[in-house]
């Protein structure tokens, strides 16, 4: 029989601190009993001194007293139960089922902290994955295995960018070996809709595990839901052997979140108020994707974080652009020019990509032809900046070209449908079918070879 | 005695009473687990130990033990084509307690004591040995022999020597007699505080440059051997990237490589890449020179402030061989990061951004360990120390960055705009700067041409102009302005494509050679010139500059091979008889 305590010395926000404890063991997890309404709440030990322990609670504090109250610390780390049958459920940021079903019995019970991939167990990730979206495919190919966030802005179509991929990635493909982690932090109810109607319409809702946490949901949750999630996505990769694709929506909640209870324990705030551990943090997410070597399966991250204000310099995308593997990054600008999925090329990125693209994996001008697109994009860019203060008539003809390229490029290849799969040789010979409105002298990124090869006006000539 | 026992756990920080006897800095294990932790603050009976390891778990009461010696290196062959995480546990044992993750509990491992080594003694019973002197050598890897020293601070004659087949680290190889008649046993190892510089006899001024291969560090922005350098850029502008490339082909003999707070797969990348990729020079597997050390961002943050430690003195030790180390930190941002965590922890006041008062002397003490000295055993050895920084929004007023910058003599600065146009290296040319070209100046006088500087100076330059003139091109467009100025713009983008921008993955590109690099801006500077001549006639500029010829120009990177020069002469000779047809019809 575990002790339990009848008092609580202070409540503040989501922690609790109790006096005259013995034997109690940092992050231990926490019961408190409301004995004035039967609530049963739990927590974790976040800190220790003396015979003083800091306690944060998941649920909310609001109508605990100090002494109508049973604590009681269980001695385990904060852990869950995993089994195959987790597959289809749904639970909530603490790992409790909230779709009515039983909970999860199995002999298998795992720390939702994990603990750090030793790197010589990685296996780096080469494998392309085609998502049919030829701006994410030739230029910031995502690669199995890889974490790679979505950078979006409230109101941008991030949901419906995320759920395309879900349904298009070749991961779901022929093979039955994928499962799905969706995990929500602080989300809207009618995102958490979306998502499992997106699931639905795909027909894989029986692969997929859900982790809510809903924007009226306790804060503190926030701060589990995400590592359930990865700890479930860990259990079915590498013990199961499956490929997941975990899509975690929304990252700034989640720093918020860590800011608030960072903020009630009078910590000493670094930017904007985060707390200086926000990178570490952040990392102990991030860095639970991969793939470990003669192990089957794998851990491909899509995280999905709204920019305050569309900044890209506010620190959580910030510090998410310095851990993660690339960004795909949105653009407001071109969400009202209607272009869907509004995606800014520029800023956008996938690290992984130099070596699952290319002969053997793609095709072998692919590196080559996305460095021209962005160079020739980047140029447009500029060229658009010198029309805003000339006026398109008076630049040159290169410049007027240049022009026609970026109109084309945006309409033709960043656009597409929400049910447009394209396949990476569509992409491709698209990209080189846009290039082919520039002069050939401007195609200073591929080599005469190439162009000879794939270049429309160069093969056709030809012939 | 009181036994120490825990009083307060707060992540990683914790303290602990009854410490009267324990020594600042001293490594301490912490709780049943034996966690590894440091000493960072004593106080009368109670003190704040600084764990390496996730603390969860822990409880009240449970011990705390000294182990009597502050943290420090182990130092002995074994080091080389090893990875270790930021306390020199190598990477490799850990797996033995967990097949994919790294637990908390494994204890203090460092060197493979086991293995064997082949060891050359090279003195004999009865030499007098100076305290630095090198008494035997140990072939390592295909590349490098590891040389024993005697520690610094003792001397003594060598009284017996103790002859074996192979040795273990830890076996007697010989043992001293000091002067004042003690004993001492020296065996393949020595241990050293991290936090404490090893010594030197002196220190010179650095007069080699470290050649990267890469075109826009080795002719605009060299770094000296001995010498610092900072690498700073936001995510994607291609700060691993740099730093990969400079671990790959730099000539130094011994690199150590520190991954601190970074990505898991980028120190994957590397063990799986490094062993393949052969140096142009030796010959051999760059991985044979290699020290790595990794700790990630998601491994315990108090490692990774060890980390940056651990490495630099790793690379002393090399460098008290007389070897020229070259260590790269990838990011001493994560360090400076951590130093802020858990200056938080401890309630310190807080300096600029939450980071602690003591930032800029500790990035202080970190760089001056870098330096070209005079070893002592009388050897010319350096440290150059290449530190990325990963400013937070890519703004380099922060701290960080800021205080770097006042310790570092070389500055590649890395930018967005360049990286977004996928213009690599992103080194931005107008707020890099070296400050190595004096030293430089007499061996590249020698060993390229004493045109060389005049040159480069001359191309940076044109570049500066460009620079002024794209503010007008942006107003009025390139068209409006008067053909001279039309001329160095279109120059000037030749020596950013052709010259500046280099494809790292391009077999021929990834390395070139310094006299490549001067043969290339040299045919640019032909081209410069014979349009000037051409304006000085009234020729207009559509006419200087011709496509075909401009084109081969950006390709002589790859079409030019690095071993055969000689495609040089013919460009250049292309270029005269290309202009003199042209001044032929507008005579």
């Amino acid at each position: 029989m575990r002790k339990e305590y009848l008092k609580i010395d202070q409540i503040n926000g989501p922690l609790v601190t109790l006096k005259g404890v013995d034997d109690v063991a940092y992050g231990e997890v926490v019961r408190i009993e409301d004995t004035s309404s039967g609530d049963l709440k739990t927590g974790k030990v976040i800190k220790l001194d003396g015979d003083e322990a800091t306690v944060q609670v998941f649920q909310s504090t609001s109508g605990l007293s100090g002494q109508d109250s049973v604590t009681t610390f269980t001695g385990d780390a904060f852990e869950i139960f995993e089994s195959p049958a987790v597959l289809g459920r749904i639970f909530n940021g603490i790992g409790e089922p909230v779709d009515g079903g039983a909970e999860i019995y199995s002999d298998k019970k795992y720390n939702i902290n994990g603990a750090p991939i030793n790197p010589l167990s990685r296996r780096y990730p080469r494998n392309f994955i085609q998502t049919g979206i030829s701006s994410i495919d030739v230029l910031m190919t995502l690669i199995r295995g890889q974490k790679l966030p979505i950078f979006s802005g409230n109101g941008l179509s991030h949901n419906q960018l995320a759920a395309q991929i879900v349904k298009q990635a070749q991961i779901t493909g022929e093979d039955e070996d994928f499962a799905i982690v969706f995990c929500a932090i602080g989300a809207k109810h009618d995102d958490e809709a979306f998502f499992r109607k997106a699931f639905e319409d795909a027909g894989v809702m029986d692969h997929v595990v859900m982790f809510i946490n809903h924007a009226d949901d306790p804060v503190a949750e926030r701060n589990t839901a995400p590592r359930c999630a990865l700890t479930t996505a860990e259990y079915l990769a590498f013990e199961e052997g499956k490929n997941v694709l975990v899509v975690m929506s929304d990252m700034t909640s989640y720093g918020e979140a860590l800011r608030e209870i960072s903020s009630a324990r009078d910590e000493v705030p670094s930017r904007k108020g985060y707390p200086g551990y926000l990178y570490s943090d952040l990392a102990s997410l991030y860095e639970r994707a991969g793939m470990i070597k003669d192990h089957k399966g794998s851990i491909t991250f899509l995280p999905i974080l709204t920019m305050p204000n569309d900044d890209i310099t506010h620190p959580i995308p910030d510090l998410t652009g310095f851990i993660t593997e690339g960004q795909i990054v949105l653009n407001r600008d071109l969400e009202l020019q209607n272009v869907y999925p509004p995606i800014d090329i520029l800023p956008s990125l996938s690290r992984l990509m130099k070596d699952g693209i290319g002969e053997g994996y793609t095709r072998e001008d692919h590196q080559d032809l996305a460095n021209q697109l962005f160079s020739s994009y980047s140029k447009v860019i500029d060229v658009r900046d010198l029309a805003q203060i000339m006026g398109e008539d008076d630049l040159n003809e290169t410049d007027k070209l240049y022009l026609e390229f970026g109109r084309e490029f945006e309409k033709q290849f960043i656009s597409q449908d929400y049910d447009e799969d394209r396949s990476i040789i569509e992409s491709l010979d698209l990209g080189w079918k846009l290039l082919d409105i520039l002069p050939e002298t401007e195609l200073d990124r591929l080599s005469p070879q190439l162009i000879e090869k794939y270049l429309p006006s160069k093969r056709h000539a030809d012939k | 005695m009181d036994k120490a026992v825990i009083t307060g756990i707060n992540g990683p920080v914790i303290t602990g009473k009854g410490m009267k006897d324990f020594k600042m800095r001293e490594m301490v294990t912490v709780g049943d687990k034996k966690l590894i932790g440091e000493v960072i603050i004593l106080d009368d009976d109670d003190g704040t130990i600084q764990v390496y390891e996730e603390t969860e778990g822990l409880k009240i009461g449970e011990p705390i033990e000294p182990t009597g010696k502050p943290l420090s290196a182990r130092l002995g062959p074994g080091l080389l084509k090893n990875m270790f995480d930021g306390i020199e546990r190598p990477l490799e044992a850990i797996q033995q307690f967990d097949e994919i993750y790294i637990p908390e509990g494994v204890g203090l491992i460092n060197l493979d004591e086991e293995k064997l080594w082949p060891v050359e003694i090279m003195v004999k019973e009865g030499d007098l040995l100076q305290p630095g002197q090198v008494f035997a050598e140990v072939p390592e890897t295909e590349l490098i022999r590891t040389k024993i020293m005697v520690p610094p601070g003792l001397s003594g004659r060598v009284e017996k020597i103790n002859r074996q087949d192979k040795y273990k680290i830890s076996d007697n190889v010989l043992t001293l007699r000091t002067r004042d008649g003690q004993e001492i046993d020296l065996s393949l190892v020595q241990d050293w505080p991290i936090r404490e510089p090893r010594p030197s006899k002196t220190r010179l001024e650095p007069g080699l440059p470290l050649l990267t291969g890469t075109r826009v560090i080795d002719t605009f922005f060299p770094i000296a051997k001995g010498g610092t350098a900072a690498i700073p850029g936001g995510f994607g502008t291609g700060k691993t990237m740099t730093q990969h490339q400079l671990a790959k082909y730099s000539d130094a003999d011994i690199i150590v490589y520190i991954g601190c707070g970074e990505r898991g797969n980028e120190m994957t990348e590397v063990i799986e890449d490094f062993p393949k990729l052969i140096d142009p020079r030796s010959g051999e597997s760059i991985m044979e020179r290699t020290v790595m050390i990794a700790n990630t961002s998601n491994m315990p943050v108090a490692a990774r402030e060890a980390s940056i430690y651990t490495g630099i003195t790793i690379a002393e030790w090399f460098r008290d061989m007389g070897y020229n180390v070259a260590i790269m930190a990838d990011s001493t941002s994560r360090w400076a990061e951590a130093l802020r965590e858990i200056s938080g922890r401890l309630e310190e006041m807080p300096a600029e951004e939450g980071y602690p008062a003591y930032l800029s002397s500790r990035l202080a003490e970190f760089y001056e360990r870098a330096g070209n000295v005079k070893t002592l055993d009388g050897d010319e050895a350096s440290i150059t120390i290449i530190g990325a920084v990963s400013p937070p929004g890519g703004d380099f007023s922060e701290p960080v960055t800021e205080n770097t910058k006042r310790f570092v003599n070389t500055f590649l600065g890395l930018d967005k705009d360049l990286a977004y146009a996928r213009h690599y290296p992103a080194i931005n040319w107008m707020s890099s700067y070296t400050g190595y070209l004096d030293l430089l100046e007499d061996w590249f006088d020698e060993n390229v041409s004493d045109e060389f500087i005049v040159l480069r100076n001359k191309m940076l330059d044109l570049l500066f102009q460009e620079d002024k003139l794209q503010e007008m091109v942006m107003l009025i467009g390139e068209e409006a302005l008067p053909d001279d100025q039309r001329w160095v713009l279109t120059v000037a983008r030749l020596i950013r494509n052709g010259f500046l921008q280099q494809n790292f993955f391009d077999d021929e590109d990834t390395f070139v050679p310094l006299e490549k690099q001067f043969g290339m801006l040299d045919v640019i500077d032909r081209i410069y010139e014979r349009g000037l001549e051409g304006l000085q006639k009234g020729i207009p500029v559509s006419q200087l500059s011709n496509a075909d010829l401009n084109d081969k120009i950006v390709k002589m990177k790859y079409t030019i091979p690095n071993d055969d020069l000689s495609g040089l002469n013919t460009l250049k000779h292309e270029i005269n008889s290309y202009y003199d047809d042209l001044f032929e019809k507008y005579k």
